[in-house]
């Protein structure tokens, strides 16, 4: 059980998600959960075993560890990433509950449902329109959220994203201001860096999605407005043809009759 | 044998729940199991090579870190992650049982095998409660054991073979609290989708029942 059942989950969101949906999965998946699992985890692993403080004391170091990395970096990013793939679940679980309904309509013998057999339904891609649009959409907004809250949070509990290899300590029971170093300071810095920039990535790719969404939608709002007033137009014409047919037709019946009984 | 059994587990109890069971299988899987394995569980890795005691005396530090951990908060995770996932299986083997009768008698019973009435809605209901059971239990032990669900930095210990009162330092306290606070919270998230599944089911059943009722004294 690891990061590959998410990989089931979100793969199955993929068939139904836009192009650059589609994209952010890949650039979640490939350069933050692969990243976080195969070399993250390795750089943070001796995150304490190496964390040394300038004394003997002991209890020192266990507490200016816990005073300067309430949270670690790794757990931080593994938090992200969860709550940042949650929203994907949401348009999951509509399509699957668009998916039963079709299939209960096929069970019963609806006329209207046009799927040959349950494969077909099974296989089938939703377009993003109606009631899914705005599952999508509100899954877009909460991820850009989940995203932005998190870059803040990092940046306010470790004051940026720089990783110092020396820290003053003077917490109980510590004797007195002592040095404490961090290890491997560089080589988190620049994994830090990596994933934060991966992040704000992210964060544009949704931007861009949302918009994306967002054109579709006025777009397809004015075309069928454009439509409605074609279509009403063409049968005002249509109508005023056939009126002024009758007409002739009537007139030219009186002109007989009289005609003939005349 | 790991994690992987219980998550083939929850999406087999999928199929037969109801739209509230089917967030509460999403939230067990999503903010329970992977936070614990991908997060929570390399936090209390190596609780025990990490707890330090001010005192060179042999043994103290063990004997401490029995006493003031009698069973890890990991593990007490994993359990209550156990017990809370496994009621469901009442129901699968309930389905299960249905279409083996059907098959055993080659007749056609009941219309979908899997549609929550009868039988399979007793089942169902006792699953919910021994879930919402054992979520209360684990929350109320885990409130006991650890005089609620704060983590000190620092423990006072003085039992043998410790010469006197050693102050002992508990690592990453502060990163084991937010993972301890997030557990709470999570549970607490689960027992009211149990409830509101609970009361939900009931409702809808009791309405069915006096509507059929109701036709056929008309009748």
């Amino acid at each position: 059980m690891d990061w590959g059942a998410l990989h089931t989950i979100l793969g199955g969101v993929n068939k139904h998600s836009t192009s650059i949906g589609k994209i952010w999965l890949t650039v979640l998946f490939i350069f933050r959960i692969m990243i976080l699992v195969v070399a993250a985890e390795r750089v943070w692993g001796d995150e304490q075993d190496d964390f040394v403080c300038n004394t003997l004391q002991p209890g020192c170091r266990n507490v200016c560890y816990d005073h300067f990395f309430p949270i670690s970096h790794i757990r931080l990013w593994a938090l992200q990433l969860i709550f940042v793939s949650t929203p994907a679940l949401l348009v999951a679980m509509h399509v699957a509950y668009r998916r039963h309904e079709k299939k209960r309509q096929f069970r019963k013998g609806d006329q209207k449902c046009e799927y040959k057999d349950i494969e077909e339904i099974r296989r089938q891609r939703f377009h993003i329109e109606g009631s899914l649009w705005w599952t999508y959409t509100g899954s877009i907004f909460f991820r850009l959220i989940f995203e932005a809250v998190f870059m803040y949070a990092f940046y306010f509990m470790y004051d940026g994203f720089r990783m110092p290899r020396l820290m003053k300590c003077n917490a109980w029971p510590c004797p007195n201001t002592v040095d404490c170093f961090v290890s491997r300071p560089t080589e988190k810095t620049v994994f830090t860096i990596f994933m934060i920039a991966v992040s704000s990535i992210c964060i544009l790719l949704n931007v861009a999605e949302l918009c994306y969404l967002l054109t579709k939608f006025f777009l397809r709002r004015s075309k069928k407005a454009g439509n409605s007033k074609q279509q009403s137009n063409h049968e005002n014409k249509e109508e005023t043809k056939q009126n002024e047919m009758n007409e002739l037709i009537s007139d030219s019946c009186q002109n007989t009759v009289i005609g003939f009984t005349s | 044998m790991s994690w992987a059994f219980l998550r083939d587990l929850l999406s087999g109890i999928n199929k037969y729940s109801t739209g509230i069971g089917r967030i509460w299988v999403a939230v067990v899987f999503m903010f329970r199991l992977l936070v614990y394995v991908a997060a929570a569980e390399n936090i209390w890795k190596r609780e025990h090579d990490e707890f330090e005691c001010n005192i060179k005396q042999p043994g103290c530090e063990n004997v401490c870190f029995d006493h003031f951990f009698p069973v890890s908060h990991i593990r007490l995770w994993a359990l209550q992650l156990i017990m809370v996932s496994t009621p469901s299986l009442l129901v699968v083997f309930h389905v299960a049982y249905r279409e083996n009768r059907e098959k055993h008698h080659n007749q056609k019973f009941y219309g979908n095998p899997g549609k929550i009435d009868g039988g399979l809605l007793c089942t169902y209901l006792i699953s919910l409660i021994l879930k919402t059971g054992f979520e209360i239990v684990f929350l109320v032990l885990f409130y006991k054991l650890y005089n609620g669900f704060k983590i000190p930095r620092l423990v006072k210990c003085d039992i043998k073979p410790c010469p006197n009162t050693v102050d002992c330092y508990i690592s990453k306290p502060t990163e084991k609290m937010i993972f301890l606070y997030f557990l709470v919270a999570t549970s607490c998230l689960c027992i009211i989708l149990n409830i509101s599944e609970l009361s939900y089911l009931i409702f809808k059943y009791s309405i069915k029942c006096y509507l059929k009722r109701h036709v056929k004294k008309q009748q």
